[in-house]
């Protein structure tokens, strides 16, 4: 081990200022920032003004990791449980003793239970190809990542039709005509570089068609809003649908060319009347009528949003479903203003960056939530998380005996953190690798500190787009505590467990070398501006007979043999909830545009502007349950209570209760977030084993509530 | 009045706070002191959508200032050439007044140095010809800075269209 740091990049500790080019870390969108430092001081931090797209701006959360990095309420050296698990009984370790320690159990997992023992899971993104190489090269193909609870159900249905996924189509909202959008809060769930494009299109005159239960702050940017029932979307569309062919108000051309299936959705549809989904929505027929033939007007250059955080129900995987149909038959493919096939190097003749898990072999063990053996018509990527906590505790198909929360907080983003933890209790080994104390890390065995964003180089990012491009995370400052980056505490475990072949690198340097030999870009020149552009001009494919997708028949595929074999329906009947008593609502959760979640309900500055969340409920609604603004009140779902303040507003819809996700947490180090507010995943019970069946993200907002004045 | 600007268009912006966030970092500011307030106002129902308004407020700079007027040790000044009003840090006793008497809320408390801080524009950024922080790295270029003869092209013309829209007229 040298010294006291972890492997620094030189001149790192150099004296005087220096600009350097790294990548956000303050939630999951990963911006290029520049980074200024002086005398190995952050001073200022803005967006890379070399990316186009980003320019200098950069968001609250952003701005504040300054703050997070000299925040000194975050894990600072290497701990080891002493307690029970969740007790907060630690003893500080050092790294050699805490790798010993990791590494021994794993090897006694490993002889019981098989490489298959072990699981991690990660935030996903575009360094995750550290962290699979980890998992596969301990011979397991349990790699999960957090998007069974963010974009999973709408990735699957993009599958279903285009056999491409989410990601493989972008979506040109600066140059857009008309936008749908369903709960995409764009402007508070925010990601600099989209909502920049967003405030473009508007604009430019652009129009904005956004569904919600609420008014958030996009709705008060929209040219139409609907507050829509919760959970109905999926009947909005198809009333659409229905519309649309009724009133021939789709592309014949592209659909003739494009689309299989039309006359199976036509006659599918037919009982979906507007006039049907006004009582399923609470929206008037003639108003979903009016909409639709508005947006038709503006075709192709029109985008029903893909779904990102489409509220999630046992029909969300439909929802995003109909809205790519809706795409489908407006023909918004390929097109300015419409949906632009995500290219990589490879569409551009160039060579992408070398992979590390490359160097290793796959695993050929099933995985435990048995994606593509039992379930095939899911992606097995980064599988459905859910599925491993619940098959923890239940140990089918087989025991999973050691789990790796990497940068991952299962037990703030999953719903029912206590059946969670029921299953984590058989477990041998729990390991915590991150910058923050989460509620996960505070449950498990040992917790390792990772390098914060600006302490630590990352692996090169390769982002698919319009334009490829290659991007980098720097180390900007040397760490402040005892902390080491990702790669060198995985290849640490790896080379203790004698398997650290693929991720033998002495320095992120030399994994940056490996990562882009051959693709004519060397990581001098990639530092130089923090991200590099692989293409000049960006090519289109050719709407004729170039869209490339990728199911069997070319073809969108509105009927989905993948979902036929799985015994699921291509087009399934509308569900409608059973009714609530009154006082129930359907729990919804969101966000603020300053806060990332439990990530940074700690941050000084970040707290200071949201110090604790409240229960959003309708002000009718209140008046007849006695609640009056700012109350305490107490939400209940099946034994699970939170205690927290009301605000009462009429723009959220009466059947539906809000409150911003993150807060509520149990970790007394983190004394500003400490038991302020309330955690919503908590109230969710029974929501772990409760998901979509065709998308296979959990029923979250399906969860009904109670609130009573306390 | 200063020489300089600070505008915000409200069309634009999104109520992120980053601006706020920007102003406490470039300042190294701890919990407590805010220099610049965005605000939201409503929202207002226009034409059936809740219309949520932005006003941002910085120290306004005044011709006057009350604060410096009031200051006992002579610690705020107002520069000659443009007329930003700042504070010497070194000439602070810490004694509050100006944080009572300005009634904008621009003078702050700062409690790890024990002295008031408030709102200079970011003059060392400004005598290097840059922008303050909240504008170089504001989201959605809602705010801008400059003085009358700068200010970027179009700008005037886009207020004017804003409040001539519909909108601004809200019928309530």
């Amino acid at each position: 081990m040298d010294g006291k740091k972890a492997p620094n990049v030189s001149g790192v500790d150099s004296p005087g200022r220096r600009t350097v080019y790294s990548i956000c870390g303050m939630c999951a969108v990963r911006c290029p920032i520049q980074v200024e430092v002086e005398d190995g001081r952050v001073v200022w931090v803005q967006g890379n003004p070399n990316d186009k797209g980003m320019g200098t701006s950069l968001c609250a959360k952003g701005a504040a990791g300054i703050p997070f990095e000299y925040d000194d309420e975050r894990p600072q050296y290497p701990l080891i449980r002493t307690g029970p698990r969740g007790s907060g009984q630690w003893r500080r370790a050092t790294w050699d003793e805490a790798l010993d320690y990791i590494a021994d159990k794993l090897k006694e997992v490993i002889e019981k239970y098989g490489g298959k023992g072990v699981a991690l899971s990660d935030r996903g993104g575009p360094f995750n190809d550290l962290t699979k190489t980890f998992i596969k090269s301990l011979g397991s193909p349990n790699y999960f990542n957090h998007d069974c609870t963010c974009g999973r159900n709408a990735h699957h249905a993009a599958k279903s039709l285009f056999g491409m996924g989410r990601k493989d189509w972008g979506m040109d909202i600066k140059n857009t005509k008309h936008l749908v959008l369903y709960g995409r809060n764009m402007i508070e769930s925010l990601q600099v570089k989209e909502a920049k494009d967003f405030i473009e299109a508007l604009g430019k005159g652009a129009k904005v068609t956004y569904i919600d239960v609420r008014a958030t702050l996009t709705a008060s940017k929209a040219s139409r809003f609907w507050m829509i029932r919760p959970n109905t979307e999926y009947a909005l569309n198809l009333a659409w649908i229905n519309v649309v062919l009724a009133e021939k108000l789709y592309n014949a051309e592209f659909v003739s060319k494009w689309v299989e299936g039309l006359d199976e959705l036509e006659s599918f549809v037919k009982e979906y009347t507007p006039e049907w989904a006004e009582k399923v929505t609470g929206v008037s027929a003639e108003e979903i009528k009016a909409a639709i033939r508005e947006i038709a007007a503006d075709a192709p250059q029109v985008i029903f949003h893909l779904g990102w955080m489409t509220a999630r129900h046992r029909q969300s995987f439909h929802t995003s479903r109909t809205a790519h149909i809706l795409n489908a038959l407006m023909g918004n493919f390929e097109v300015t203003g419409g949906l632009i096939a995500a290219k990589g190097p490879g569409d551009y003749g160039l060579k992408g960056v070398n992979k590390l898990e490359d160097r290793v072999t796959k695993p050929t063990d099933e995985r435990v939530d048995q994606i593509g053996t039992k379930y095939k018509h899911w992606d097995s990527g980064p599988g459905l998380a859910h599925m491993l906590f619940a098959n923890m505790l239940t140990g089918e198909p087989y025991q999973v005996g050691a789990y790796f929360a990497y940068r991952h907080d299962p037990l703030t983003s999953i719903p029912d953190p206590e059946a969670i933890q029921k299953g984590m209790d058989k477990l041998d080994l729990l390991v915590a690798i991150d910058v923050n104390y989460s509620e996960t890390a505070w449950y498990a065995d040992v917790i390792l500190p990772e390098t914060t964003y600006l302490e630590r180089g990352s692996l090169v990012a390769q982002k698919k787009g319009g334009k490829p491009s290659l991007q980098v995370r720097d180390q900007c400052i040397a760490p402040r505590f005892d902390s080491r980056p990702a790669w060198w505490i995985f290849r640490e475990i790896l080379r203790r467990m004698g398997k650290s072949e693929a991720l033998e690198f002495e320095t992120i340097e030399d994994i940056w070398h490996y990562q882009l030999d051959g693709t004519g870009v060397s990581p001098a020149q990639l530092r130089e501006k923090g991200v590099i552009g692989l293409a000049k001009d960006a090519i289109m494919r050719d709407r004729e007979d170039g869209l490339g997708f990728k199911t069997a028949s070319g073809k969108i595929e509105i009927i989905s043999p993948v979902l036929s074999e799985a015994g699921l329906p291509s087009l399934a009947p509308f569900y409608e909830a059973p009714p609530k008593e009154p006082g129930q609502f359907n729990l919804v959760f969101g966000r603020v545009g300053w806060l990332a979640h439990g990530q940074s309900t700690n941050n000084p500055l970040l707290n200071e502007l949201m110090p604790e969340n409240a229960l959003w409920i309708n002000s009718k609604v209140a008046a007849e349950l006695g609640i009056a603004d700012g109350d305490t009140i107490k939400v209940s779902s099946d034994g699970a209570e939170a205690v927290g303040k009301v605000k009462v507003t009429e723009y959220i819809h009466p059947e539906a209760a809000f409150m911003v996700h993150g807060f509520g947490r149990t970790v007394p180090l983190q004394t500003r977030a400490y038991k302020k507010g309330m955690a919503d995943q908590r109230l969710m019970k029974g929501k772990l084993t409760d998901y979509d069946p065709a998308g296979g993200g959990n029923n979250l907002t399906e969860t009904v509530v109670t609130v009573t004045k306390a | 009045m200063s020489k300089y600007f600070l505008l915000q268009d409200s069309e634009r912006c999104i109520g992120c706070l980053a601006c706020e966030i920007h102003c406490k970092t470039n300042k190294d500011l701890p919990m407590g002191p805010s220099l610049c307030k965005n605000m939201s106002v409503g929202p207002v129902e226009v034409k059936d959508i809740p219309r949520v308004r932005f006003v941002f407020m910085p120290c306004f700079h005044c011709e006057e200032p009350w604060c410096m007027n009031v200051c006992p040790s002579g610690a705020i000044k107002r520069r000659a050439k443009d007329g930003i009003v700042f504070i010497e840090p070194s000439l602070c006793i810490g004694c509050k007044s100006c944080i009572t008497a300005c009634p904008w809320g621009a003078c702050q408390w700062n409690p790890v140095t024990a002295k008031a801080v408030k709102c200079d524009y970011c003059m060392e950024r400004v005598d290097q010809g840059l922008k303050p922080a909240c504008v170089t790295k504001c989201l959605t270029q809602c705010l801008d800075f400059g003085s009358a003869e700068n200010l970027p092209t179009g700008q005037r013309e886009r207020f004017a269209a804003a409040v001539a829209r519909d909108h601004f007229n809200p019928k309530v």
